[in-house]
């Protein structure tokens, strides 16, 4: 009989290691097999960097904005709230009014944060 | 359901072949394959381009021939389209963009200005670029059709089928480029 979720062990999970370390030999083989066998063609003009054929001048190393940087930060924290969100969702009757309570808890305190940044002005673009 | 008879399907390499296999020499399925997906590196410079934006659009698609993926830049194209005049201070702009092509790289002279300099006989005009790279395919024309563009496409096609894969090696090849000087 099968073991039932409460009963298994941790040696039970070895399938799920073996087939990472598969999967990363394959990656590391694949790699260093066409970094030998690949043909190789190098010169100082093939080498140089891509400028539309023209000679390169300077270094690609300019500052970015930090409004790119602050977008994506603030993206990944709500899309993180809405994760949790899902879960509650589903069963949220089942919860009753405590775990609603318990909700309104988590919510207030990312909107408390939602309300710091618009505050601060940091979703303005320009 | 009616019976769909304008998919054409490439057909198979001789090989040998049975119950769920099928063998075959490694330089044909790699001719195949990279005769089925040629990305072009379109140096478009006049009026020559615009044909070849007709030939890209969908009335004469350049994609059915598998150069799905049109760039400006060498690191990923397998032919480079020069279509267009080429002056003279233009010269080593193409050689540059070819060099850094990676092997194994065509070179398609699309127009009479790319093959031979056209009707601009004169003091700034590159006499065709195959005074500065080496070419594969001529595609005469001033200019040339879309379909005239598409022949040319279609042999390098043959070209990239029956490449030998050890022809970077091969003496022609190195002395061909050592002729124009490209490492």
């Amino acid at each position: 009989m099968e073991p039932t979720v409460d009963q298994y062990v941790p040696s039970d999970y070895l399938p799920i290691l073996i087939q990472f370390a598969a999967a990363l030999g394959f990656v590391i083989f694949a790699l260093v097999l066409t970094h030998l066998l690949g043909p190789k063609r190098s010169s100082p003009v093939k080498d140089a960097a891509w400028e539309s054929g023209i000679e390169s001048v300077g270094d690609a190393r300019t500052p970015i904005s930090y409004k790119y940087f602050m977008t994506a930060i603030l993206f990944v924290l709500f899309d993180v709230e809405i994760i949790f969100l899902y879960p509650w969702a589903v069963n949220f009757k089942s919860f009753g009014v405590e775990g609603f309570l318990q909700m309104l808890v988590f919510m207030g305190l990312l909107l408390a944060g939602f309300f710091y940044v618009i505050k601060k002005g940091i979703l303005k673009w320009e | 359901m009616s019976e769909n008879t304008d998919i054409k399907l490439v057909e198979a390499p001789e090989g040998v072949s049975g119950a769920g296999f099928f063998a075959t020499s490694f330089e044909k399925v790699i001719g195949l394959a990279r005769k089925h997906s040629l990305w072009p590196l379109p140096f478009a410079t006049s009026c020559c381009g615009i044909e070849f934006m007709a030939t890209m659009g969908s009335h004469y698609d350049i994609s059915r021939f598998g150069s799905e993926r049109p760039s400006f830049s060498p690191r990923q194209a397998d032919i480079l389209l020069v279509m267009g005049t080429i002056a003279k201070k233009m010269g080593p702009v193409v050689k540059q963009v070819y060099e850094q092509m990676s092997e194994p790289r065509w070179v398609v002279a699309v127009g009479a200005c790319a093959c031979s300099g056209g009707i601009f006989d004169t003091y700034s005009v590159l006499q065709g670029i195959d005074r500065v790279v080496p070419v594969d395919v001529y595609v005469p024309g001033c200019p040339p059709r879309p379909e005239q563009i598409l022949d040319g496409l279609m042999r390098v096609q043959d070209l990239a089928e029956n490449e030998s894969l050890r022809r970077r090696n091969s003496p022609e090849y190195q002395a061909l480029l050592a002729s124009y000087n490209i490492k």
